[in-house]
């Protein structure tokens, strides 16, 4: 034989001399390494991470990058086919890169169980990584990762345990969570602290998922907080957090830990230094924050437990050493714990003075920590913070866009009757500079504060015209009608006062071109300036003061030409939208009966002829409707084009667009009337001007609802006994489609004087939306304490979606539940009733809301519920921008 | 608790991702790009603190790279830039004087301490010391077995 048998030395040669003998090798670790030998090669070396990292950061271009990265991904994709690849952890990890380049690289995941799978250390720990960057929530992915963890979770290797609850605890989708539930209540009484506070935080996951899963981990939790180790008490606290505001039973059954709680945060104030837990000074900064906010859930509402908490919050807020920002991190807690619980008013001066110093502090993170938390407390000590407004308003100005933000809110808060004038003075300025996205909800807020503390009418309308002229089209719809509203009861000066002022308004923004940007400024104005035009041309109405609060006096009293060349200049602009220029149509038809000389009459008669042949059906319809009241019914024009009567305000059921206010007192719409036209024109979304002659019973609805005021206006105008000749016109005025005739002129007048006592029953358009229905979309949206909101879309015809919020509660009785919804700007959102407003649990308040997108941009909700549970208000806010792309399509 | 967390460098490159909460790729690519543009935008004298969406973004940066972490509502903002210095504070002890390099190529060490401090977006562990030893623990199991396998 050739060759030299080496097997027979092998067998020959005692075990110490034989070098290439190993006990501990058994017949599978040898497979495994032969194995690899062979795989080595056979297979060429794939490039290094590290060489592959260098060679994307050498790519000079994207061009350069992609394909670098386009190559790698393809040669990836090809050793996935070998079964038993020793570098798939290379492979993997080296696509973990490229994925976070942004590249996709979900055809990595089966891979990453794989790896998972392997008898090896490396491959677990980088095949865990894998699955928490790229597993989505798909199902058959999961079940399979379920079955990878229920092993590991057994493992004796207590870092394997570890990989497993921390990839549990990162992507836990609510069937895992069920799935594996009681083998993290397992381990939570392991002895091991490495992986008792990894499966105390996994249990809490697991509840914030599936808060149902909670009453098993109940017994397990307690024993947590006699450990010693800082890791199991800070998971072990805020485990018992996330119960507590999960259900009020497991709040007051964790009671009772109170004085531990205190116990350990004594421990940790008065022990001396530990190196283990030092920060700059402090002892366990991060487990006495967790104490502290578990300390105030606990006291919330029950003078028993804030008594036993009160020694130790006085402690901790006088021996906080607050030179560094990890001090201030424990005042603040400490703060919100006094604020929060029932605490001696001696802590809560001692707390509103730590605001004080925050607010005055030269860091900005603690001036902003200091002004949210003051807006926190403005309801429990009003007096304390009125204080620190000049502070506060002076935050306005800061140049950072967060402080900007909880200085607005705050100062907000702050307004009431003695400091409104001040307060607005400022807010006002604020509102003119302000970032566009603060300009919908500060106006508003500025409205709102206007009509509960406004010291005088005068002053009202003066905020408002105000408002109308910096906010611009930020400006929230309600606000023109609620304006017009509040002109329409004022007293006859002032109707003309407010007429002068918003011609002054009108006028520079048509001279300077900005009439665009004011449209609700132009309408307002133009509504006034239509109805009280008189007052404004006429010489009697000098004897109105028309100096501002900085004492000037610019108003220049317009001849009747001027006034309508403005309005041709401005009815003739290309800019400005077709609702405003309805507005401007009607306001120059009622000048008509307000101006006297005839070559006002004639110039009038002329702009409102070229509106015939307008190209927008609306303003077409109008312009010839209008010109028939100068020629056939001439003689009707002065009686149809009479002033309006007094509106008056009302609180509307339901509040429907753009930014949400919590203030109950706001009027949405000037009249009763109006809301029974605009259910009708809510319940009409598929309503085009061709569809009404099908539908007699909906005549007088239009497409938006500014018109439908003028159309109102139109008819209030009539006197209303039902006499036919004027109310032939009268439908002819109204509405578009339907043949002038007696009898649907009685009805129109029927349907549109007695509002609707029922809520709206079902739309007919509901019929249509169900046919064109996609597939239904539909996500849990809240979820807290029990009460879960769920929120579905389906697809109607023309780019709109009816969504579809249902709330439910498991345990409580809610009271009061409200409802709100905001969609961006160029999103219409309309709003049905509510099912109701009481929610007892396994009932369930249903609310409808329809979307109208055009534009079709990306649909996002912003919803806001509140509601009462035992008499304790809850406010909960959620933004969902995950619905489908093709809802509108 | 912690929605997601994100290093990236001054150039607006991610170098590191955590999430705590399921979204699509899709979402998480878009969120990704637009907080970046956000805090990139803000200036240096400004705080912390950002509202953003429902969320409340802490930042910090540190050198070339920007630790940002999304937190809700009611969590302690200030505590958040604890947490994020401790983070830097272990990086910094494992690496030796870390710096963005040693974060781009060693990015799965990078986690794998992320993972030993925080879990399911709540901090698990408030001694440096216990962090330091499960991950050198780790590293020696990895490296008995099979050295170069990974790199």
């Amino acid at each position: 034989m050739a060759y030299p048998m080496y097997e027979v030395d092998w067998s020959v040669l005692p075990p110490e001399q034989n070098r290439r003998f190993n006990p501990a090798f058994n017949i599978a670790t040898i497979k495994q390494v032969v194995n690899e030998a062979i795989e080595r090669v056979r297979m060429p070396t794939p490039t290094r991470l590290r060489d592959l990292i260098r060679q994307i950061r050498a790519a000079r271009t994207a061009a350069e990058e992609r394909s670098v990265v386009n190559k790698e991904c393809a040669y990836i994709r090809s050793t996935f086919r070998e079964e038993d690849s020793v570098w798939r952890c290379r492979n993997i990890a080296k696509l973990l890169y490229i994925h976070m380049l942004g590249y996709p690289a979900h055809f990595g995941q089966l891979e990453c169980l794989k790896l998972i799978a392997s008898p090896r250390f490396t491959d677990k720990r980088v095949g865990y990584l894998g699955a928490m960057l790229l597993l989505d929530e798909r199902q058959d992915v999961h079940l399979l990762i379920t079955n990878c963890l229920k092993n590991d979770l057994n493992s004796n290797t207590q870092f394997v345990v570890g990989l497993a609850l921390c990839t549990l605890g990162a992507i836990a989708s609510p069937e895992m969570a069920r799935d594996l539930a009681s083998e993290v209540e397992r381990l939570i009484k392991s002895p091991n602290a490495y992986i008792k506070k990894k499966a105390a935080l996994c249990a809490f996951r697991i509840i914030r998922r599936v808060p149902d899963l909670m009453e098993m981990f109940l017994p397990a939790t307690r024993s947590l907080l006699t450990e010693k180790n800082h890791g199991v008490l800070i998971t072990g606290v805020t485990l018992i957090t996330e119960m507590c505001e999960n259900s009020p039973d497991t709040l007051n059954h964790f009671k009772k830990i109170v004085p531990n709680l205190v116990r350990i945060l004594k421990n940790l104030i008065l022990a001396g230094y530990s190196p283990e837990h030092d920060v700059s000074g402090v002892s366990d900064p991060f487990l006495q924050v967790k104490i502290l906010r578990l300390l105030r859930i606990l006291g919330k509402n029950d003078a028993e437990a804030s008594e036993a908490m009160n020694d130790i919050l006085a402690q901790v807020a006088t021996n906080t050493e607050t030179s560094k920002n990890v001090g201030n991190t424990i005042l603040y807690e400490t703060v919100l714990s006094i604020m929060d619980i029932k605490s001696e008013s001696s802590l809560r001066v001692l707390a509103v003075n730590i605001l004080g110093r925050f607010l005055l502090n030269n860091d900005k993170n603690i001036r902003y920590v200091a002004l949210n938390t003051l807006l926190r407390t403005v309801h429990v000590d009003t007096s304390a913070v009125q204080r620190h407004r000049t502070t506060i308003l002076e935050c306005l100005k800061d140049p950072d866009i967060s402080i900007r933000r909880r200085a607005m809110e705050l100062s907000f808060a702050l307004v009431n009757g003695q400091n409104i004038r001040g307060m607005m003075k400022e807010l006002l300025a604020f509102l003119e500079r302000s970032d566009a996205e603060f300009k919908a909800h500060c106006s508003s807020a500025v409205v709102l504060a206007a009509e509960r503390y406004a010291p005088s009418d005068k002053w009202h309308l003066d905020t408002l015209f105000k408002v109308l002229l910096k906010a611009g089209n930020y400006l929230r719809d309600d606000t023109v009608s609620s304006t017009i509203q509040i002109i329409s009861s004022a007293a006859t000066e002032r109707q003309a006062y407010g007429a002068m002022r918003l011609w002054t308004s009108l006028e520079q923004s048509a001279v300077s071109g900005l009439a665009t940007e004011k449209q609700p400024l132009i309408q307002v104005a133009a509504w006034t300036i239509g109805e009280y035009g008189d007052l404004l041309v006429s010489e009697a109405s000098s004897a109105i003061s028309m100096v501002d609060e900085d004492g000037v006096d610019d108003f220049v009293r317009p001849t009747e030409e001027y006034v309508i060349d403005i309005y041709q200049k401005l009815l003739w602009s290309t800019q400005l939208s077709i609702s405003t220029k309805e507005f401007l149509l009607l306001s120059l038809a009622k000048l008509s009966t307000r101006f006297t000389t005839q070559a006002s009459q004639e110039k009038i008669r002329v702009i409102i002829d070229t509106f015939g042949s307008h190209i927008h059906i609306e303003l077409q319809q109008r312009g010839v409707e209008l010109s028939q009241l100068f020629r056939q019914y001439g003689h009707l024009r002065p009686a149809l084009l009479e002033r309006m009567p007094a509106m008056e305000p009302v609180a509307a059921p339901h509040r429907d667009e753009q930014e949400l206010d919590l203030s109950d007192t706001s009027p949405d719409h000037t009249k009763p009337d109006q809301d029974a036209l605009l259910d009708l024109i809510n319940g009409s979304d598929s309503l085009t001007n061709g569809d009404v002659e099908h539908q007699p019973e909906q005549i007088a609805t239009t497409n938006n609802n500014t018109s439908s005021n003028d159309i109102l206006d139109l008819l209030s105008g009539l006197d209303l006994t039902p006499s036919v000749p004027a109310a032939a016109p009268a439908v002819l005025l109204a509405n578009n489609n339907v043949e002038p005739s007696a009898a649907p002129a009685a009805l129109l007048l029927d349907g549109l004087f007695a509002p609707p006592a029922t809520p709206q029953p079902p739309h007919p358009a509901d019929a249509n939306e169900r046919n064109a229905a996609g597939a239904e979309w539909e996500r849990a949206v809240l979820e807290r304490g029990g009460v879960r909101v769920c929120v579905s879309a389906r697809r109607a015809a023309g780019a709109a979606a009816t969504l579809t919020a249902r709330a439910t509660s498991q345990l409580h009785t809610l009271t009061d539940f409200l409802f709100q919804a905001a969609v961006p700007k160029k999103i219409q959102l309309d709003m049905m009733s509510p099912s109701g407003t009481t929610l007892s649990p396994q009932g369930e308040i249903t609310q409808v809301l329809k979307v109208t997108n055009p534009t079709k941009t990306p649909l996002r909700l912003r919803i806001r519920v509140s509601y009462n549970i035992d008499g304790t208000p809850v406010l909960e806010q959620t933004e969902i921008n995950n619905f489908p792309a093709d809802l509108f399509n | 608790m912690m929605q997601f967390m994100l290093l990236f460098s001054r150039q607006g490159k991610l170098r590191l991702q955590k999430w705590y909460v399921a979204h699509p790729d899709k979402l998480k690519k878009k969120i990704t790009r637009e907080l970046i543009t956000t805090v990139l935008a803000r200036k240096p004298k400004m705080c912390s603190f950002l509202e953003w969406k429902d969320v409340k973004v802490v930042y910090k940066r540190y050198a070339s790279l920007y630790f940002c972490c999304a937190m809700e509502q009611e969590d302690n903002e200030l505590l958040t830039l604890e947490l994020i210095h401790r983070y830097v504070e272990l990086l910094d002890k494992y690496f030796g004087s870390v710096c963005e390099l040693d974060i781009i190529f060693n990015f799965e060490k990078a986690y794998f301490i992320l993972d030993e401090l925080v879990l399911g977006g709540e901090l698990q562990e408030t001694s440096k010391k216990n962090v330091l030893k499960a991950i050198a623990a780790q590293d020696l199991l990895q490296e008995d077995l099979n050295d170069g396998l990974l790199h």
